[in-house]
Parts: structure tokens; C-alpha cells; sequence
């Protein structure tokens, strides 16, 4: 077992080192075939050569809209929990903001009946998730480890049950008729509509690359060190000038401000948001898509949101002995869980730094010392 | 935006600084702390002047690691405070007294063992960089300016400590003495005009040690203040200017090294029997 996982390990190794050394002209070829990958992964057209990949038992674009809000979600979650090792249980709940302002700003059956249309109230759904993340982060933060866990957790609970019980957000009702991204083709049909999920996956995709380049270039800058040496050691970093709360307050704010644009943009297409749609249940998973693909990692990250809202729709519409799988998705995905953390704790694409951690706890536990 | 115009003085000052003796950096002023009935400083006084290396020594448990942590603002002193450049560094936030020109190493190495030696070090001189959320995402002139900044005052940080070619390796996979230099570099790259070494030379060979003895007068020769808190007495005694005695929380000598070897009460708290001195 131990001889595969390393030779897993070496070969991933071995992909990274010639990534470092290949040319610039390369590495955008590469980047640049991925990206084309993934805009034309909803067509059918492209997507029928693929064999088993596409899913069965669903719309392949809904489901690919689906993966890209995850991959969204995990790579904020990666800012606060990979970058800065705070580890938030209520990530979702800012995910769960970003749609109730949207739905509030937008819908006709809304008390504030404003009726704004969706691109209208995207900066206002932005800015009151990240005031969200601040307002939590303020009194929280100066929290570590654990209690900072357990406080996030009451946050995402917190909203959960104001959406359940709060007339304003009107519970399971909900609120409906929120409209569509905007934009028309030349014969006049809109681009999001209701039967194609496709435009919106570009979009949200679209928006995915944008926001990697923006976290990719804060992650190699000051504020990406001082948030990584907060991770290492919070009181040597105060020591070297670092101001870790505000910039463990950032962290949050920016995480915050990128779950509320996926609730936005989750918002935009469902079209209707209800209370249901924000179970504790999601914070849990997309926190284990982070670990699972390798916390502190970007790629890791975007994996393992997409492997984690991937496998749980490829279920879906699979039977087995009779049995449908999709019905036992949690199960087979807690097993899946256990079994990482015992082979593989450092998740599937480790951050460097991290992958070495591991390897040197491993020689400490053999050496005994 | 604010400008950087404030942060050259300062580096300024301790150049200019370096030769004018006699004038107190930090004064620490009937400084007492107490954790629950535990008196771990008691009424300790005692200045420290521009441009000299002061060792700070006791035995075990006699205050000097808590001394220590009172003037990097770690602990809060109970009564009495401390001063740096004349104005009252107790209660301060941590961070702020780190940029008004207080740095310190670990007796326990506390690097950012999961970053680069050139990043550890980048930290320290991050300390005085004013790039924001917003100029790092958008790349903005003033990212790029304190990024070369930073980098290339961290390579000559490190050439300056002698780890130059482990500049792009995890501060964890350095070596016990390399992981010091680092911190010690670290620390400088925060421009300080005062640097508190706390214990530099714990579990050094004899030859590591050597080593370090021109390091600190080398830091001193930089215009740099040093406080030393050392056991090794031949450490001690070899590089420091003056020497303040602490045992059971209390000043019990304050003097040139000669003097503080000599001292009846010094040997009889510290020294014990003087068997190196035969």
C-alpha cells in the first residue's frame, strides 16, 4: 500500500517539477488546453467521446454548474482554512447571505419589494457577505483553534435558522421569480434561460478564473505571508510586525465575499431560494472538499470541490444490486473520508509545505523521537 | 494611500545612532509582574544605552526570559513600565512595537517552518510594508516596489548571517544553527534599533558559539542595540559591554563584566563555587 502511495506521490511530484521547468510558452499551451477543456466540457458534442465521465442519471451541464459553484466555494474556504488555518464549520453559512440578498433584492414577493434586477444586486449581495464575514470575524477572531470551530458553526446555524423562522426570509416559502443573469442573444432569447444550464457554468467558470488569478496573486504578496505565517505560528508572527487580526479579519472578509458571489450566483440561476437549500450538512462537505484535495493548495483545493460534487451526482441514477447509490452518497462519502485521512491526510494534491509536514511526522512516529 | 517617507528614518537614526553611548534606548522603570502569587520580576529597573550589546543573565527561572517578554510586549507588567526612545512601550499592541524598532529571536526557535528562508525573512521586512489587499490582488506599482525591496534586502540578510545558499529552502529543513542565523535575520529584516537575542547560543557546540561571537558584534556594528540574554558565561562575558544580573526576579548586579565576575553576590547566586575562574 505504502510503495503505491508513494509512487503516486512521486509521479505528482514529478508533474510538478516539470511544470516549474518548463518554459512560459509551455505553461500557457497547457493552461491554455485546459481552460478550452473545460468551456467545452458541457457540449454534448465534446462531452460524448468521453466515455463513463459524463454523468447518467442527471443533466450533464446542471451538473458541471453544480461542480463549478463547489469549486467556487472550496477555494475560498482555502483562503480561510489552507492560507490562514482558521478552521471555519460555517463557511456555507456566507454562501447562504449571498443568495438571501439577491433573493431579497430581487424577488416580487419580497417585503422589500425593490424588484432590483440580478447584475444590480450582485455588489450589494458582494459587499453585505463580506460586512457578514467582518461582523463575524471582529468579535471571533480573536479566538483560536477550536473555539473559533465551534463559534462558526453557531454563525452558519445562526442563519439557517433565521431563514427557517425569520417572516423577512420566509422559511420553506421562499422566495421565487428571482431573475435571470442579464444578457440576449441576437434574435432576442436571453442567454440564461431557464432549460440551459450551460451559459451559467461558463459563467461561474468564467468567474472561477478570474477569482483564481486574484487569490493566486495575494497568495505570493504580503498578505498572502503574513497569512501563512499566522497559520505557522500566530505569536511569532505578531512579534515580526505581522497585524494578524486584521489580516486574519481579511481573510475572512475575502473567503466571506467569494462564498456570497457562488450564493449569488446560485441564486441567479435556481431562480428560487428557500430555507432548505442551506443545510449544515453543506459547510461539512465543502470543509471536507478542501481537506480532501489538499488544504492551503489552489489546485488541491479546485479538485477536491469538484471530485466531491462530482462523485455524489455520478451516483446519482447508479444502481447496484437493485440498490439506487445516489441513497447511500453520505455514507459512501464518510467511508471515502476515513479513508483518506488514514492514507492520505495531507489530502490528494498537498500543499509542498504540507506534503513535507506529513512526511516528516511519519519519520518522526518510525524513528520513535 | 500614506507614503513610505517615515520608514528610511528610522534605519537613519540607528546608523547615526551608533556611536553617541550613554543616551538610554529602553528603560525599563520599576517594572514588577506577577502571575497569581508568583513574583517573576520584582521591582527591576535598569537602562539600556545606544549602541551597546547588554547581556541580561541570571539562573534558571530567574526572570530573564520574562524580562524578556515584558519589553517585546508579550507580557504586561503588573507595575512600573517600560520605555523605548523615551516613549511608554507597556500595554502596547505587539506589532507596534515591533515597527517602532524592537525585535527579538526565540530561545525555542520559532520560525514559519513551513516557509522558504527567503519568506520567513520576508515577513520581518514585510513589517514596515504598507501593501494592502487591494494593491496585492491588482498587482499595483507599490506591490512590485516593496516586493523587490523586501526580497533583496532578505538576500543580503541572509548573505549578512552566512545561509545565503539555503535561501529557497523550507525553514524546517535547515540545521540547528542555520535555523538561528534565520531567525536572526528574520528579526533584523524588521529594521530594529534594538535586537533581543534570547538565548542565541542554546544547544551550540563550542565552535557554533565561536562563530556567533562575531555575528553579534557585527549586528552591533550595524548601528543595532543588543540585548543578550545568555547562559553561556564565557558567551557572555566575551561580547557584552555590561551586564545585568537577575535572580529570583530581582537586579542583583549592573555593571561591566569584569565587575559582575567579581561581584560577591553575583557568584554566590550564579556562579555558585567559580570554577572556571580557577
Amino acid at each position: 500500500m505504502r510503495s503505491a502511495i508513494d509512487r503516486v506521490r512521486a509521479g505528482r511530484e514529478a508533474v510538478g517539477a516539470w511544470w516549474q521547468r518548463a518554459p512560459r510558452g509551455v505553461r500557457w499551451a497547457v493552461l491554455g488546453a485546459v481552460i478550452v477543456f473545460f468551456y467545452a466540457l458541457p457540449n454534448k458534442e465534446f462531452y460524448q467521446y468521453l466515455g463513463p465521465i459524463p454523468t447518467t442519471g442527471s443533466n450533464f451541464g446542471q451538473v458541471l454548474f453544480t461542480i463549478s459553484i463547489y469549486v467556487l466555494l472550496a477555494v475560498g474556504l482555502n483562503i480561510v482554512v489552507g492560507y490562514a488555518g482558521l478552521l471555519d464549520l460555517g463557511y456555507f453559512g456566507f454562501f447562504a447571505v449571498g443568495a438571501y440578498t439577491v433573493a431579497v433584492l430581487t424577488s416580487p414577493v419580497s417585503d422589500l419589494n425593490t424588484q432590483w434586477p440580478w447584475l444590480v444586486a450582485l455588489p450589494f449581495a458582494l459587499i453585505i457577505t463580506m460586512v457578514s464575514g467582518v461582523l463575524l470575524g471582529m468579535p471571533t477572531l480573536r479566538l483560536r483553534g477550536d473555539y473559533l470551530a465551534i463559534v462558526t458553526l453557531g454563525f452558519a446555524e445562526m442563519i439557517r435558522l433565521a431563514a427557517t423562522s425569520s417572516e423577512f426570509l420566509r422559511g420553506q416559502r421562499g422566495f421565487n421569480q428571482i431573475p435571470h443573469p442579464p444578457g440576449r442573444y441576437a434574435d432576442g432569447t436571453p442567454v440564461f434561460g431557464v432549460l440551459d444550464p450551460r451559459p451559467y457554468y461558463w459563467l461561474v467558470l468564467t468567474l472561477i478564473i478570474l477569482v483564481l488569478i486574484g487569490v493566486r496573486n495575494l497568495s505570493r504578496s504580503r498578505v498572502g505571508r503574513a497569512w501563512v505565517a499566522i497559520r505557522e505560528d500566530e505569536d511569532a508572527a505578531q512579534l515580526m510586525g505581522v497585524p494578524t487580526f486584521k489580516f486574519k479579519l481579511w481573510a475572512f472578509a475575502i473567503g466571506a465575499l467569494i462564498g456570497g458571489l457562488a450564493g449569488a450566483l446560485f441564486a441567479g440561476k435556481q431562480n428560487f431560494v428557500n430555507s432548505q437549500n442551506f443545510e449544515l450538512l453543506n459547510s461539512i462537505i465543502i470543509l471536507a472538499a478542501v481537506i480532501f484535495g489538499g488544504s492551503g493548495n489552489l489546485v488541491g483545493a479546485i479538485t477536491g470541490g469538484a471530485l466531491v460534487a462530482y462523485l455524489v451526482e455520478r451516483l446519482r441514477g447508479v444502481e447496484l444490486f437493485g440498490w439506487e447509490l445516489y441513497e447511500f452518497r453520505f455514507m459512501f462519502f464518510g467511508a471515502v473520508l476515513i479513508i483518506m485521512m488514514i492514507f492520505r491526510p495531507q489530502g490528494l494534491i498537498p500543499n509542498r509545505r504540507r506534503a513535507a509536514e506529513f512526511a516528516d511526522r511519519r519519520r518522526e512516529v518510525t524513528v520513535g523521537g | 494611500m500614506g507614503d513610505t517617507t517615515g520608514e528610511g528614518t528610522q534605519a537613519q537614526v540607528a546608523a547615526d545612532t551608533a556611536v553617541q553611548a550613554h543616551e538610554p534606548l529602553l528603560e525599563v522603570d520599576h517594572v514588577t509582574l506577577r502571575f497569581g502569587g508568583v513574583v517573576a520580576l520584582d521591582d527591576v529597573s535598569f537602562t539600556l544605552n545606544k549602541g551597546e550589546i547588554l547581556g541580561l543573565i541570571g539562573p534558571n527561572g530567574a526572570g530573564k526570559t520574562t524580562c524578556f517578554n515584558a519589553i517585546t510586549g508579550i507580557y504586561r507588567p503588573t507595575q512600573g513600565e517600560i520605555r523605548f526612545q523615551g516613549v511608554r512601550i507597556t500595554g502596547k499592541k505587539r506589532h507596534h512595537i515591533t515597527r517602532m524598532g524592537i525585535a527579538r529571536t526565540f530561545q525555542n526557535i520559532r520560525l514559519f517552518p513551513e516557509m522558504t528562508a527567503l519568506e520567513n525573512v520576508m515577513v520581518g521586512a514585510d513589517a514596515h510594508h504598507k501593501t494592502s489587499v487591494l494593491s496585492a490582488v491588482f498587482r499595483l506599482p507599490r506591490h512590485w516596489r516593496e516586493e523587490r525591496e523586501g526580497r533583496e534586502k532578505a538576500e543580503q540578510l541572509l548573505e549578512f548571517v552566512g545561509i545565503r545558499h539555503r535561501i529557497n529552502d523550507m525553514a524546517r529543513n535547515l540545521s540547528y544553527g542555520e535555523q538561528r542565523r534565520l531567525e536572526i535575520a528574520r528579526a533584523l529584516a524588521t529594521d530594529p534599533t534594538l535586537l533581543c537575542l534570547d538565548e542565541p547560543a542554546a544547544g551550540f557546540t563550542p565552535a557554533e558559539k565561536e562563530q556567533l561571537l562575531p555575528l553579534i558584534r557585527a549586528i552591533r556594528d550595524r548601528g543595532i542595540t543588543v540585548l543578550l540574554v545568555e547562559h553561556d558565561m564565557k558567551l557572555v562575558m566575551g561580547v557584552t559591554d555590561r551586564i545585568v544580573v537577575l535572580d529570583f526576579g530581582k537586579k542583583i548586579a549592573d555593571g561591566p563584566p569584569a565587575a559582575v565576575r567579581e561581584d560577591p553576590r553575583v557568584i554566590a547566586a550564579y556562579l555558585g563555587v567559580p570554577d572556571d575562574a580557577a
